[in-house]
């Protein structure tokens, strides 16, 4: 992807390197993103319930309308159809609207902007009204909120053509993914996964290390065993249980971070699989007709001959979303990860140590 | 301990004075729809023949849009007969840089606007979702979802007062849909970000089969207007000259910044819903009977003559132009449209996706084979399975 904005961010100022170094969190880099991107493009909007002066009940949107002004940072009516419907306007006549659902399970009331306008202007006028605007989702569990404050919805966005979607699980994503959905033409649901919005890393944005493009994933642990393949809240989960395989058991799992759901990175998946020879899939949304069905289907189809057992998923239950006292039983953990990682077939020859031989 | 006892510098003090923010009888409709026909009013003579003459080409439009379903050329038709002076109207108070925001009953107001029938058509054809372009013609694609496109009329108007561009935005919806929560939250933030928009709502008496009265329990459309802080005006939709006036007015208050207006045009759908509706189930003939007395063309035609306007010559002349552009639609609607199947992939994203493009392939190479057995390709695929089959299965 090659726009201005996408351009500016790796061709940006170079300060010295001690100073570059710092930690930040999610949510910082998150609202970096918003301010660099509406620095450098005037047709960038930001509007939402509560995004001005109060800055996001996350506070991702804080300091913007100080900084840029009313017109720039809008707080808006309660009403999320009205800030999808007006957001479409605003796109049809050139401008770029960045705005936030506040909370997944607010974002149903605009669902019918989403799926019968924001996805299809561009098909249904042959590309004459794209719809260049970047719908800012806080999604998932974990962080003890009641009842509609923890859906994962990634399922119908993904069954929506037309509509990108993208969901970063480290700081230095944050930051370059929402400044590339920003900058694209297309509309993306870009899904902030909450429980990791204050987790801090190294990352400074005067130094961004990485822009990934949309579409890339990532492989965030390189091994021979077996892949896990997850997104958002669940790459720490695999993360985790990659290491206590790798220390309990002696396996070594190659975790990749789809970084995007739509479009769906198959080549790098696909490569990973065929190296280790299975597969689990990871995330926290209910696992009938969810996420991990597609991409456990396009393994099996891709990857028939190299698997060694059947792809496995682990998800969330499929229930709605437990009272907060209850998710711990529900989101997928360390544990329920290396379950289905001992659950995959390990009769035959352990890929890992035919070192590199790939499968005759 | 009760609340009262703990709270020892209780005081029985009174609430903050309160008032409404606004005195809500400026923006109350009045009781009596607008009219302008027949009052003796001062009219432009002028405007007056440009609306007759666009009266008589919106109602051939609708005979010949509604004769093509019955020849297969369009999968569906939604008349607006009956409605004509709303739909022209809505397209002659607007300037050439404001923006149209119709609902799938306005191809008229797109037509009236100077749209290519056969392009207004499209959607209803069934060639492509919208025949003419948006950005070109500023007519938004026909909106199928009911009041869906209204909060993109307050967002387009908001953007273009936020560019410093003088641009309305004039948004079109129907009784039945002015009971959805897009026009809610649209009539709303127009009112709250006073953006340059007006909404014209067509009560035509019937959502398909359900009257107003079982629609709302507001004392008129119009009067919605109110809640959102907005004048309601009520106009008679069947006198072009008062619709046109009425619009006119709005648009200009729009346009010198004082925000956005409720219309509500007070007509009658003379047709049924579309041309697969029985409306003898769920109305009166005498009702309808009694509308055609108060059919817009015929106020029109009325005035005309008694203002000595219009004669013989007059309305053949009319007649005439209306049946060249009828003559012309047909003709162009007679014809198979052309298309190319692999038009489906090109407009999904701005660049196609892995996925897409493997699906692409298939397509093309189904085409390709389909030509190469001299298939016709469109429509076709069926008899090209059966002779894969033939041959033994596909791989």
């Amino acid at each position: 992807m090659s726009t201005a904005t996408g351009t500016s961010v790796e061709s940006g100022a170079q300060p010295p390197r001690e100073q570059a170094r710092k930690q930040s969190t999610m949510a910082q880099a998150l609202n970096r993103a918003l301010r660099d991107s509406l620095a450098a493009d005037p047709s960038v909007h930001v509007f939402g319930e509560d995004v001005g002066t109060l800055g996001g009940v996350f506070r991702v949107t804080d300091g913007l309308t100080k900084e840029f002004g009313e017109d720039r940072c809008t707080d808006t009516p309660l009403a999320e159809a009205g800030i999808l419907g007006t957001a479409v306007g605003m796109a049809m006549y050139g401008l770029r609207p960045v705005v936030e659902m506040q909370f997944d399970a607010f974002a149903y009331p605009g669902f019918e902007q989403l799926v019968s306008h924001i996805s299809r202007m561009r098909n249904r006028t042959r590309g004459s009204l794209p719809m260049p605007l970047t719908v800012r989702v806080p999604y998932g569990g974990g962080i003890g909120g009641v009842e509609h404050h923890s859906d994962s919805s990634e399922a119908y966005y993904m069954a929506t053509p037309g509509l990108h979607v993208v969901t970063p699980a480290t700081v230095a994503d944050a930051y370059g993914l929402l400044r590339r959905s920003i900058a694209s033409d297309d509309p993306v649901i870009f899904l902030e996964p909450k429980r990791l919005y204050w987790g801090k890393a190294d990352w400074s944005p005067e130094q961004p290390e990485e822009v990934p493009e949309i579409g890339r994933a990532a492989v965030r642990r390189p091994g021979t065993s077996a892949t896990l393949i997850t997104y958002g809240p669940s790459l720490p989960v695999c993360m985790d249980a990659a290491e206590a395989a790798a220390r309990d058991e002696g396996l070594e799992l190659e975790v990749v971070d789809l970084r995007s759901l739509v479009p769906f990175d198959e080549e790098t998946v696909v490569a990973s699989v065929r190296r280790t020879g299975r597969a689990v899939v990871v995330h926290e949304s209910a696992g009938f007709a969810g996420p991990g069905a597609e991409i456990a289907a396009r393994v099996s189809e891709r990857c028939f001959h190299y698997l060694e057992a059947p792809v496995l998923r682990v998800s969330g239950f499929d229930i709605p979303y437990p009272p907060p006292m209850l998710e711990r039983h529900h989101l997928p953990d360390v544990d329920r990860v290396l379950d289905a990682v001992s659950r995959l077939q390990w009769e035959s020859e352990w890929r890992a140590q035919d070192a590199g031989g790939g499968v005759n | 301990m009760t609340v009262l006892e703990q709270s020892g510098a209780y005081h029985l003090a009174p609430p903050p004075d309160w008032r409404p923010r606004r005195d809500p009888a400026p923006l109350l409709p009045d009781g009596e729809p607008f009219r302008l026909l027949g009052t003796g009013a001062e009219l432009d003579g002028e405007l007056l023949r440009e609306l007759y003459g666009q009266l008589v080409r919106g109602r051939r439009f609708n005979e010949q849009a509604t004769a093509l379903t019955k020849q297969g050329r369009l999968a569906v038709y939604p008349s607006s007969t009956g409605q004509e002076a709303a739909e022209v109207a809505a397209a002659l108070a607007l300037r050439e840089q404001d923006w149209l925001f119709p609902s799938y009953r306005d191809t008229l107001a797109a037509v009236a606007r100077g749209l290519d029938p056969v392009e207004v058509l499209s959607l209803l054809r069934g060639d492509w979702h919208s025949g003419y372009d948006p950005r070109a013609s500023r007519v938004a694609p026909l909106s199928t979802p009911l009041a869906t496109q209204l909060p993109h009329a307050v967002g387009l108007a908001h953007a273009a007062r936020l560019k410093g561009d003088d641009v309305v935005a004039l948004a079109m919806v129907g009784d039945g849909g002015s009971s959805e929560g897009d026009f809610h939250e649209a009539l709303n933030f127009a009112a709250v970000w006073q953006a340059p928009a007006v909404f014209l709502v067509q009560n035509n008496g019937f959502a398909i089969s359900v009257p107003l009265a079982k629609q709302t329990a507001a004392p008129s459309l119009a009067h919605k207007a109110v809640g959102y802080g907005m004048p309601g005006r009520l106009v008679d939709g069947n006198d072009a000259a008062a619709m046109h006036h009425v619009l006119s007015e709005a648009v200009e208050r729009a346009r010198g910044g004082g925000g956005p207006t409720l219309v509500e045009a007070v007509t009658y759908r003379l047709d049924a819903h579309t041309n697969a509706d029985d409306a003898t189930r769920y109305r009166e003939a005498a009702e309808v009977e009694s509308w055609r007395e108060h059919d817009p063309l015929r106020l029109m035609e009325r005035e005309l003559r008694d203002r000595g306007l219009l004669d013989e010559a007059g309305v053949r002349e009319a007649a005439e132009a209306a049946e060249r552009m009828a003559g012309d639609m047909r003709e162009r609607m007679h014809q198979e449209p052309e298309l190319d199947p692999m038009d489906l992939f090109d407009h999904v994203f701005a660049h196609r996706t892995a996925q897409l493009h493997e699906q692409a392939g298939l397509l093309r190479a189904e085409l390709q084979a389909a030509e190469a057995e001299g298939t016709p390709a469109a429509g076709q695929r069926h008899g090209g399975r059966q002779q894969d089959d033939e041959r033994g299965g596909r791989e």
